[in-house]
């Protein structure tokens, strides 16, 4: 808030100064070619500097104030960092008006601003990805301290504490005082969940991708593509709500017509809607993949007399199999972190087990109960969010890089 | 392919190909209409779960604005009316007796709406206690009951009663969420485009931030949650739940689609047309201004509406961000705690009461509404500014 105020302040009183800096600059520019000098750039581009040499140094003075302050080496008063920007941002103006002369390159000048500050937005990607690292990983530093990372990858137990299940109803299943912070079974449910949401898109997206990319007219095509892609469009929590109310009643029902017994916070439905989620994805991925297949390839193997079909799955499966598995990763990264389906469906429960038809719970459910609680923050139950956190990024990380890796791997072959 | 049955092609060998031809086919055909299949299922299941909560059933009752009723409401109602009603719809009779003081001791014939029990009852959804049932089933044979709709839905905030909570505090608060990710998102994703495709040169730090902006539009959107607490919560102190954090996190969560789909957009811009800019004596940032900015802007509109449309869906990193408190009054500020379209359908989703599955269904309803113009009006720009060089 502190900062933000500050900015929001700064630019509050920099703005009028700035329109100044432009009229005073363009002005004295206009009045010089009007005496017939022959000025490098044209008047607005002056004008525009003038406003860089009253801008750049105040707002330089106003980020120094705000780094120092936020390392903690000093933190200056509001109203001082204020006047010395303002100052500063005068002191600039002036400079830059009486710099103004015919061989000045103002064009040049504004070119070079621009970029800086284009690449300065550019690298805020990269600040905030060390901001993701840097805070994750400090928190979860925080939880280690009182966790063993051991025990926290290898233990099969998690129970964090006895306000997590008593709000889950199940206050009388933990002594009290204990805490367990095994992350086996969270990670085994997580897993369990993406790989029935695999098993469900993998073969549904890639096979409308081999009908729309192959047997499709154009037509057919056309309407084909776009209604899958209404799936994509659909948010997380509205398929929560249909796997909660809709798929677990059925899941649960079919279940009980084999003579199963089926929990109603099973693993099985937010796995089977997870899939559906993710069919648009695989399917228009893939879908791309095998059109960038060279026509040369298909036609070639008609001529040795294959059929549609064999062709589809001799050669051009084949042949996009890397874009295929790419899809396929980005798609499990897209599973292991999908939240609302399972918070919303599965169950709170940690629970080792193979039988998808039990409660099964993920990281992301734990991570949100760790955080949704009333619990201090600096409690290992709630820093343990983070540390579950950092595993599903270095995890969804890995995942995207190889298949980053593997779709250029890809292109470069058939180019 | 042709599929002439002579000579070779009676060969049982051959004829066997072709049956696993049209086998193969039927399987691909077959996965399309199970997707299609799910979409028709789900949305008929949203519709069905949904609709009646756009309609209320109202009670015609006789306020009596008696002494009692100054203090307590319901004595407003005769006896055997007073669990038909809604708590709420008499709530506000002594606060209006005290602004009115001349209404004291008179009566008036009012509808208003009845006990979220009652309404399930009606629309037979749930049974009703054995006592109430035959009053209500009464009043419906005398026209005492009516069914309207519910425009209550549209124009109230959450409540923790069924029959008077509405969409309006979560909707306001979602207008301002986007409007923080938009003024946040917007200047810096087309900036880094730019700069990526128009400025930089090819070197190691240019591939690191493009490298980089591919993660992160693949990162989990609950580590978004994760890191809006943790910076903007706990290091820059915005206050928790409101929409300002929820904004500036979605805005994190949505920069690199509007820096994917900018470059993508700047990229069609062929090649000749800054080359003719340069030639009449353009700096390159008049090139981008004047010539290749106004061309890509409605490319530039189209991927910026579709990760608004992304972020209006989205519910987890704001949840981890407290925008799931119980908001019934609409947000005022930015800094005020808000929630959101996607945060009230979880809220009502994890109610136990019956009565707002409906409520869910119906924000549902609307979400996708607005989802799907979104994302429709994305399409037409496509379509109406899309042009071939």
């Amino acid at each position: 808030m502190g900062i933000g105020t500050t900015t929001l302040l700064l630019l509050l009183a920099l703005a009028p100064l700035g329109l100044l800096a432009f009229r005073l600059g363009r002005g004295k520019a206009i009045a010089k070619m009007a005496a017939g000098i022959s000025m490098h750039s044209r008047p607005q581009q002056y004008g525009w500097y003038s406003v860089v040499w009253m801008g750049v140094p105040a707002l330089g003075v106003a980020l120094a104030a705000a780094i120092l302050s936020l390392f903690g080496v000093i933190s200056p008063a509001r109203e001082l960092v204020l006047i010395v920007s303002v100052a500063v941002a005068a002191i600039g103006l002036a400079h830059g008006l009486r710099a103004i002369r015919p061989e000045v390159r103002a064009r040049n000048v504004l070119d070079n601003t621009v970029r800086f500050l284009l690449m300065g937005a550019a690298l805020i990607s990269i600040m905030t990805t060390i901001a993701i690292v840097l805070s994750i990983v400090f928190e979860a530093m925080r939880f280690f301290r009182e966790v063993s990372v051991w025990e926290f990858v290898t233990g099969t137990v998690w129970a964090p504490g006895d306000t997590f299940l008593e709000a889950a109803g199940r206050g009388d299943e933990v002594e009290e005082g204990t805490s367990f912070f095994g992350s086996v079974p969270l990670f085994a449910g997580t897993f369990m969940v993406t790989a029935i949401a695999m098993a469900t898109a993998l073969p549904i997206g890639l096979l409308s991708a081999i009908f729309m990319s192959e047997y499709a007219t154009r037509t057919q095509r056309g309407i084909a593509k776009p209604v899958l892609e209404i799936l994509a469009g659909i948010p997380t929590v509205v398929y929560g709500f249909f796997a909660a109310i809709t798929v677990t009643p059925i899941v649960v029902d079919i279940a009980g017509f084999f003579g199963l017994d089926a929990s109603y916070s099973n693993i099985l439905s937010p796995g089977i809607v997870m899939g559906i989620m993710i069919i648009p994805f695989i399917s228009s991925l893939s879908d791309d993949v095998i059109n960038s297949i060279p026509q040369s390839l298909r036609e070639g193997a008609y001529a040795l007399g294959t059929t549609h079909s064999e062709t589809i799955k001799q050669v051009i499966l084949p042949a996009a199999l890397p874009g295929v598995i790419s899809a396929f990763l980005l798609g499990v990264s897209r599973a292991l972190g999908e939240t609302m389906i399972v918070v919303m469906a599965a169950g709170v429960r940690p629970n080792l087990t193979w039988n998808p038809l039990e409660d099964m719970t993920t990281v992301t459910v734990n991570i949100v109960y760790a955080l949704t609680g009333d619990q201090a923050f600096d409690s290992p139950k709630t820093l343990a969010a983070f540390a579950l956190g950092l595993v599903l990024f270095i995890v969804t990380l890995m995942l995207n890089l190889v298949s980053t890796y593997l779709v250029r791997r890809f292109k470069q072959k058939y180019d | 392919m042709q599929r002439r049955l002579t000579g070779s092609a009676n060969d049982p060998r051959i004829r066997s190909r072709y049956r696993t031809e049209s086998r193969f086919k039927a399987y691909t055909i077959t996965a399309l209409f199970v997707a299609f299949a799910i979409i028709l299922a789900f949305f008929a299941d949203i519709i069905t779960q949904g609709y009646s909560a756009f309609w209320r059933s109202e009670i015609q009752v006789t306020l009596d604005y008696n002494e009692r009723a100054e203090r307590i409401g319901r004595f407003a109602i005769q006896e055997e009316l007073r669990e038909v009603v809604s708590r709420g719809a008499v709530r506000s009779i002594p606060l209006e007796i005290r602004n009115n003081p001349e209404l004291a001791g008179s009566t008036r014939e009012v509808w208003v709406p009845v006990y979220s029990r009652v309404d399930q009852y009606l629309k037979g959804n749930e049974e009703l206690d054995p006592e109430l049932a035959p009053i209500v089933d009464r009043l419906a044979e005398e026209d005492r009951i009516r069914n309207v709709f519910n425009w209550a839905f549209f124009t109230s905030g959450d409540s923790k009663l069924p029959e008077m909570a509405g969409i309006f505090s979560a909707a306001v608060g979602s207008i301002l969420v986007l409007f923080v990710t938009l003024v946040f998102a917007f200047p810096i994703g087309v900036m880094s485009a730019i700069y990526l495709e128009e400025f930089a040169p090819d070197n190691k730090l240019t591939q690191l931030i493009e490298v980089n902006i591919n993660n992160l539009a693949a990162v989990p959107s609950i580590i978004f949650g994760l890191l809006g607490l943790a910076v903007f919560i706990n290091t820059f102190g915005v206050p928790r739940s409101s929409a300002l954090v929820g904004g500036l996190t979605l805005g994190l969560m949505t920069l690199p689609i509007i820096i994917i789909s900018t470059r993508a957009a700047l990229r069609a811009v062929p090649d000749p047309i800054r080359l003719g800019a340069f030639a009449m004596g353009c700096s390159r940032w008049q090139v981008v201004r004047d010539h290749v900015l106004p061309l890509s802007l409605p490319g530039i509109l189209t991927g910026t509406i579709i990760g608004l449309a992304q972020a209006m869906g989205e519910t987890a990193p704001l949840i981890i961000v407290g925008m799931i408190a119980y908001i019934p009054d609409a947000p005022t500020s930015i800094f005020d705690s808000a929630t959101v379209l996607p945060a009230q359908v979880f809220t009502w989703a994890s109610e136990p009461r019956k009565a707002f599955v409906e409520k869910t269904g119906a924000g549902i309803m609307v979400l996708l509404a607005i989802l799907l113009t979104l994302n429709a009006t994305a399409v037409f720009l496509r379509r109406r500014f899309e042009r071939r060089w």
